[in-house]
């Protein structure tokens, strides 16, 4: 497969990436990895004009801490935050998701910020940073933003991200002591693409459950924060009892994809049992 | 509009004009006849087209050849060296690790990533490792016996993977 004529461009800095951007005016893609647009663009599912390549602007790729945050620049890709020891530190479902991307040589190349741009429905990194209350710094030749992930990714490969807009940074508020977080998913077995993915962020503090952030990836055409199961375990003892009643919750209210992988009814309760193990895993 | 690009690929230089669009996988294997790499789904799943980017496994079918100037490549072709097979490959050889041969390639591309960052893998690690190269013939408990014959001749030999 062949992809469709197009300019390619090397930006060697953020200011002449969104340069680039702003002069093709919308008819400009941004590559990075390449590993979720570039078989895009061989099924011809997108042409654009031009393409503009951001991997090796050095001053996309850190993880680090700033202030009371994990800032983690947009060009990282899933090996670095798979290997990071600040993020295993502080947050470990997210070094554990990103070694549940794909596979090795995907993780090699593809990016965070590619990820989550795209916003593939069963992808790893939305509904994780949803449940981490990350924000997702944006930039355009105008300026810079910031918004809540919840605000971020808005349905089915729809995000907020503006014409000739930039993610540059996501944001993750470093979590109080005692938090436990983690990722557990179900995967296709060729593309390890998420059939179910659940992360799970709780406090246990004296027995009791408090800060529980609970999101899915591929059970719904977005990922989405389970509002249900977080608020049955929310303030509770961390008891299996309580964690299976919270689980039982899950996927409740919300449109179910089905395809040849797992129809709803078998999506619905795998959502159930994965929300089971990853909260049991964070606070059993 | 063509692109000139600069790559060096198993310790040759090559400098090539080529089209935005162009596959890294053809770049090799049209371009340069370096056919080790294979197209098997041209989906970015099989892992057969896998070469290594600045010491990176990657999957070439999935990559543009412009994103590889400046790069250290290094294909299957580039590992036999002065007419000896490297270690990973005469493993393939000692335990059966090829049936047709197809997935090879990829999978000894993969191995090579593998023994670079650890170089005494467990079963376990070897074929999560593997996770991105699929084997239609189903040989993967011999390719997993292979790659553990080359990790224990490069320890013995204390020699380099590249």
């Amino acid at each position: 497969m062949i992809p469709a004529n197009f300019e390619y461009h090397r930006a060697g800095s953020v200011d002449e990436a969104l340069s680039l951007l702003a002069t093709h005016d919308g008819n400009a893609k941004v590559l990075s990895g390449g590993h979720s647009l570039i078989p895009a663009l061989k099924l011809r599912l997108n042409q654009p004009a031009a393409l503009v390549d951001i991997a090796r602007i050095a001053a996309l790729r850190y993880i680090r801490q700033d202030g009371n945050h994990i800032a983690i620049g947009a060009a990282s890709t899933h090996k670095d935050i798979a290997t990071s020891a600040l993020l295993a530190q502080h947050l470990s479902m997210m070094p554990q998701a990103a070694g549940m991307i794909g596979d090795p040589q995907v993780r090699n190349v593809g990016t965070i910020g590619g990820s989550i741009a795209h916003a593939d429905p069963a992808a790893d990194w939305p509904g994780v940073l949803l449940a981490a209350d990350a924000e997702i710094v944006l930039q355009s030749a105008s300026g810079k933003r910031s918004l809540a992930a919840q605000d971020f990714f808005l349905g089915f490969f729809t995000t907020a991200l503006a014409e000739g807009e930039l993610v540059t940074e996501i944001r993750i508020p470093i979590p109080a002591a005692g938090t436990k977080s983690t990722y557990q998913k179900f995967s296709q077995p060729a593309s390890r693409f998420a059939i179910v993915g659940c992360a799970a962020v709780v406090q246990v503090s004296n027995g009791t459950c408090s800060h529980v952030r609970v999101a899915f990836n591929g059970v719904s055409d977005s990922c989405f924060r389970d509002g249900n199961v977080e608020k049955a375990l929310e303030g509770k003892a961390a008891t299996a009892e309580n964690i299976a009643a919270a689980a039982a919750q899950a996927a409740q209210g919300v449109s179910i994809l089905s395809d040849h992988y797992a129809a709803e009814d078998y999506r619905t309760h795998l959502a159930q049992v994965f929300a089971k193990r990853a909260l049991s895993a964070v606070a059993g | 509009m063509s692109v000139k690009i600069s790559v060096t690929i198993n310790g040759k230089k090559y400098t090539s004009q080529v089209e935005p669009r162009q596959l890294l996988v053809y770049y090799l294997r049209e371009a340069l006849s370096l056919t080790g790499a294979h197209v098997g789904c041209d989906t970015s799943s099989c892992g057969a087209c896998t070469v290594l980017i600045d010491g990176n496994a990657v999957k070439s079918c999935t990559t543009l050849a412009v994103q590889v100037d400046g790069t250290q490549v290094t294909t299957v072709e580039g590992l036999a060296k002065n007419g000896t097979l490297h270690p990973i490959q005469e493993g393939f050889r000692q335990e059966h690790g090829l049936q047709c041969g197809f997935c090879t390639p990829g999978m000894i591309m993969s191995a090579a990533d593998l023994l670079q960052n650890n170089p005494n893998p467990s079963e376990t690690e070897i074929r999560h490792a593997l996770e991105g190269n699929f084997c239609r013939c189903t040989g993967y408990h011999n390719i997993v016996r292979s790659i553990q014959w080359a990790a224990k001749k490069l320890q013995e030999t204390n020699a380099a993977v590249l």
